[in-house]
């Protein structure tokens, strides 16, 4: 049954032509230029990204607001973050994303709180500035111990003309220079979350690092200092690698900003490397360190052991002999536990299929992870992402795979048809839809409410929900017998 | 190092491992600049008081914690109760992507939406370009038999007339001058998301009905009102409607398409009101509203084509669902049916046997404002307690309501009620004046943490157990239901306040 790569590519050509059938013609055109089947040996995977969605073909996107408090400051525990605008934003994204925290929500931390100024048609028809004014005094009141306050703007804040900027400038004094972020993240700016994650980037550079005292949260500087960049800890993804840039020497002064505080993001231009591990949505502050500190940084990637061996070296070969013994230590420290795992796993996983659709790294970074148990990704694509994500996918994916940028609901439908792949790995919304056509699946955004699966702890974790998902009894009865 | 390929630990025991609380304390210590341990715990304590209640009642601008969400979430619950139908929702894409998550988190379900997928160029131009494109993709690639259309707060500012940039693309020819789609303006900043299905459900019925002669017959139509438990509580009101032998149509129902079988197929659309149902409902003798406030300018629109309407407030246990059937038996002129007589007796025989652990019992409750009504009935007539009964979304007028059932019972002596309240403000309350039990939606598991009082999940959404929203909450079966759930917590908390061994286990008795 298994097609030889030139057979797989001709049919994913064809696949692609019978998906663009059902579109009127100008959308058929638009779509094509987001389908591919990728070449060996290409930069890129020769499909165009970061371009608006097509009205009412079931997108998979979000907006800026997501890519702003739902992802980038939405974990940053110690802060109130006031989803500034109508109710609903907040309500949807509430404690969805499982950025993981340790702290006493409501009294020092509160990251799984909804804070909305909640607008009525007088807060439309008259601005909202006033009331922003006051939701900052009663937060001042009842939260004395936030360490800080960000306005996640909704849609209508930049509609209506509200200054959110001169709002925050201003309370920001009153209590004698609180850090007070606006945020411009209204849901229509841009294609999708990624502008989010770039706006609130620039949001901290502006509102926090320009307004920083150097003088406060001083600490003891080493040559080991390093920051996590762009892990939100998910089910607890930061720590588990953590532990093990800590195990290897190193020590982390920073997580951005899963399980975060504003003193970390404060104190980051200390760091000597900043490692990354959502490209896309923090390298832009990266590169600002990069241009202001002088702070290099590298990307790493914690998903299975093979890429985590090689992301650990990597780490290593900018410090000095010590880190890089360190970092052959942890190798070596975990290697027992990773046979195990994959000596458990591999057998009941060898040679089956996935297919991908996710956000920000995981299109291209999970796929190590699988391959470490002998399975295959066989298609994948990017919510949000931009051709420089494309090209680095070129490292990971074979030759005839099929790439999909935002893919629709009915491409996805009938690809996995067609395919029919032995897991499909996506989000909420796509996850009942393949598993009422019988398909196995695994969110991948949340981890499905496991997780971690970053790091070695996480990698064991990540083959047992695969495993899971793919060796479920459930999917040999979908069919009634009397059907079969 | 205590992972294990043998016995994979995820997140619930991974992190409580010796080497990560001690690397947890050495963030805190040397990077977080956290607040001293003692200021923390006086911050905490003092949340607990009535100093600081009545700063957080003193709020005017936040909203912490709410229980609500806004209007097109309910315009999109409403689009999926018709036949074949798909909603279609104008405006910033990322509020759709946020409604189907939101949908399937709770009904384990997929829920089918497009967005116009405005952005800048429509905020200045306006989102004309992207109706006329997006309705010409979504017939194309989803075959739906209808398009419902509503709209989010981005083109509500912007001003975008959902009638005129309708026509227009038919005009276009998106869609063919006789498609159907119905549309409803839902400001994100008006109401909740049970105005967004009262809007979107006149829409639909506008739609099929404006223009039309009504010749009236001897139907009755029901609408159920936004309800997390719609899945269950459909079938039960068409099973009590069918006893009756009642000629009748229920206008919106989305329990099918949220209740499809795993069976290698996928269905986009399934059950649901047809279109041809939905024109014959205008000639209904009478409409009965399962929930007042969350049909109030439907019901008001029906009332205007001649149909009798009666509104009820979500009504539930025996004297609600007494009047439920009485009002069915009084419209449609049948008898009450003698199997429903036999429920009616088998939930008070329930009620008798277990009311002795549920007399004098505290409840906290809040929700949706008729959910709060028919609860707060029950209650009551369990002769218990509902000290707190909040609603985010519920005003004066439905606070007026809840007062008059406390007023009209002894055991509403106690009790308050609060209208246009957050879970925030609920907390206060669970200090001041603490209680037994506490009834809401996933959110309240918060101040079941923070306040200790034990949480029966009711409402919408439920994310974090699975399955309670295929079964009803509706008629004398469902109270039935709803007892049992309110029975489990208490002995769940009897028996969890009297486990420990030669202290407190003499009372951990095997008969209760």
């Amino acid at each position: 049954m298994s097609l030889t790569v030139e057979e797989t590519k001709v049919r994913n050509k064809e696949l692609i032509d019978e998906v663009l059938k059902a579109y009127p013609e100008k959308s058929a055109k638009r779509r094509a230029k987001h389908l591919n089947v990728h070449e060996e040996g290409k930069s890129d995977c020769d499909v165009k990204s970061n371009i608006k969605s097509l009205p009412g073909v079931m997108t998979i996107r979000g907006c800026a607001y997501a890519g702003s408090k739902g992802v980038v400051w939405g974990p940053i525990k110690d802060m109130i973050h006031i989803s500034h605008g109508p109710v609903g934003c907040g309500q949807y994204s509430w404690a969805s994303r499982r950025n993981y925290y340790i702290g006493t929500t409501g009294i020092d931390t509160f990251g799984t709180m909804q804070f909305t100024s909640d607008f009525q048609e007088k807060d439309i028809v008259f601005g909202g500035d006033k009331k922003l004014e006051k939701i900052m005094d009663e937060i001042q009141i009842l939260f004395p111990l936030n360490k800080g306050i960000t306005v996640q703007s909704e849609c209508p804040i930049g509609l209506i003309g509200d200054d959110i900027e001169a709002v925050s400038k201003k309370k920001s004094k009153e209590y004698g220079g609180k850090t007070i972020v606006p945020v411009r993240c209204e849901g229509f700016r841009g294609v999708s979350q990624s502008l989010g994650h770039h706006i609130a980037n620039d949001a901290i550079r502006d509102w926090v690092f320009e307004k920083t005292d150097p003088d406060k949260n001083k600490f003891e500087a080493t040559p080991y200092d390093v920051a996590i960049i762009g892990d939100y800890n998910i089910g607890g993804d930061a720590w588990s690698s953590r532990i093990l840039l800590e195990e290897m020497g190193l020590r982390v002064i920073a997580q951005w900003s899963g399980d975060g505080t504003i003193a970390e993001l404060e104190n980051t231009p200390k760091a000597k490397l900043n490692v990354l591990h959502c490209y896309r949505s923090m390298n832009y502050i990266s590169r600002y360190m990069e241009e202001k500190y002088g702070i290099p940084w590298v990307e790493y990637n914690f998903f299975g052991p093979s890429k985590i061996e090689a992301s650990l070296r990597e780490i290593a070969s900018h410090f000095d002999d010590r880190i890089k013994e360190g970092a052959e230590r942890v190798i070596a420290k975990y290697k027992a536990l990773t046979d195990a795992v994959v000596a458990k796993y591999r057998p009941r996983l060898e040679g089956k299929t996935v297919m991908l659709f996710v956000g920000g790294l995981r299109p291209r970074h999970v796929i190590g992870a699988y391959e470490d148990l002998g399975m295959n990704v066989v298609g994948t694509g990017y919510e949000f992402g931009h051709n420089d994500d494309y090209q680095r996918t070129t490292h990971y994916v074979k030759d005839g795979t099929l790439i999909y940028d935002d893919v629709t609901g009915h491409e996805f439908e009938k690809f996995v048809e067609k395919i029919q792949p032995d897991l499909v790995g996506s989000g909420i919304k796509e996850k009942y839809v393949f598993q009422k056509m019988g398909v196995p699946f695994r969110q991948m955004h949340s981890w499905d409410y496991s997780g971690p699966y970053h790091g070695y702890d996480g990698f064991a974790i990540f083959a047992r929900d695969m495993d899971m998902a793919i060796n479920s009894p459930v999917w040999a009865l979908t069919k009634a017998p009397w059907k079969k | 190092m205590s992972q294990n390929a043998d016995k994979v630990i995820d997140h619930e025991m991974l992190f409580r491992e010796p080497e990560y609380v001690e690397m947890f304390d050495n963030k805190k210590k040397n990077f977080e600049f956290a607040f001293p341990l003692e200021k923390m715990e006086e911050i905490r304590e003092w949340t607990k008081t009535r100093e600081y209640q009545d700063l957080n009642f003193a709020r005017e601008g936040l909203t912490v914690n709410p229980a609500k969400a806004c209007q097109p979430l309910g315009a999109v619950f409403a689009a999926v109760g018709f036949a074949k139908t798909l909603p279609f929702v104008h405006g910033s894409q990322g509020c759709v992507a946020y409604y189907r998550s939101h949908f399937s988190r709770h009904f384990k379900e997929p829920t089918s939406c497009v967005s116009s997928s405005m952005t800048e160029d429509a905020a200045v131009f306006g989102g004309l370009n992207n109706m006329v494109d997006g309705l010409a993709n979504a017939v194309n690639l989803y075959k739906p038999d209808m398009i419902a259309v509503s709209t989010t707060c981005m083109a509500e500012v912007i001003g975008d007339d959902l009638g005129a940039f309708i026509r227009t693309s038919k005009q276009k020819g998106s869609v063919a001058e006789d498609y159907d789609v119905p549309f409803a303006h839902t400001p994100a900043f008006v109401g909740s998301h049970i105005t967004g299905y009262d809007n979107a459900l006149k829409g639909v019925l506008t739609h099929f009905w404006e223009g039309r002669e009504r010749t009236p017959n001897e139907s009755i139509n029901f609408i159920g009102g936004f309800d997390g438990n719609v899945v269950g509580n459909m079938p039960e009101i068409r099973r009590i409607l069918s006893l009756f032998g009642a000629e009748y149509t229920v206008v919106c129902d989305p329990s099918e398409v949220w209740n499809t079988p795993t069976d290698g197929e996928f269905r986009m659309y399934d059950g649901g009101t047809t279109k041809d149902e939905v024109k014959q409902a205008l000639n209904a003798k009478a409409t009965l509203s399962f929930q007042a406030f969350s049909t109030e300018k439907t019901t008001k629109y029906i009332a205007t084509t001649g149909q009798e309407v009666v509104a009820l407030h979500h009504p539930m246990g025996v004297a609600g669902t007494d009047k439920l059937l009485m009002e069915i038996s009084r419209l449609t002129g049948k008898p009450i049916p003698a199997a429903l007589e036999k429920e009616r007796g088998r939930l008070m025989d329930a009620i008798a046997d277990s009311s002795s652990h549920i007399h004098g019992k505290k409840f906290a409750l809040y929700g949706d404002p008729d959910l709060m009504l028919g609860l707060t009935a029950f209650l009551l007539e369990l002769g218990a307690e509902p000290v707190h009964v909040l609603s985010t979304n519920g005003g004066e007028d439905w606070a007026a309501q809840v007062q008059a059932l406390f007023d009209a019972s002894p055991f509403g002596a106690g009790c308050h009620v609060y209208a246009k309240k957050d879970l925030w403000h609920m907390r206060s309350l669970l200090f001041t004046e603490p209680v037994d039990l506490l009834i809401g939606n996933t959110y309240g598991k918060y101040l079941e943490r923070d306040c200790g009082v034990p949480l029966i999940r009711m409402g919408f959404p439920i994310f974090d157990r699975h399955h309670h929203h295929r079964f009803p909450i509706w008629g004398y079966e469902g109270s039935l239901r709803v007892l049992v759930a309110i029975l489990d917590e208490i002995f769940e908390a009897l028996d969890a306040n009297t486990i420990d061994t030669a202290t407190t286990d003499y009372s951990y008795d095997i008969i209760r």
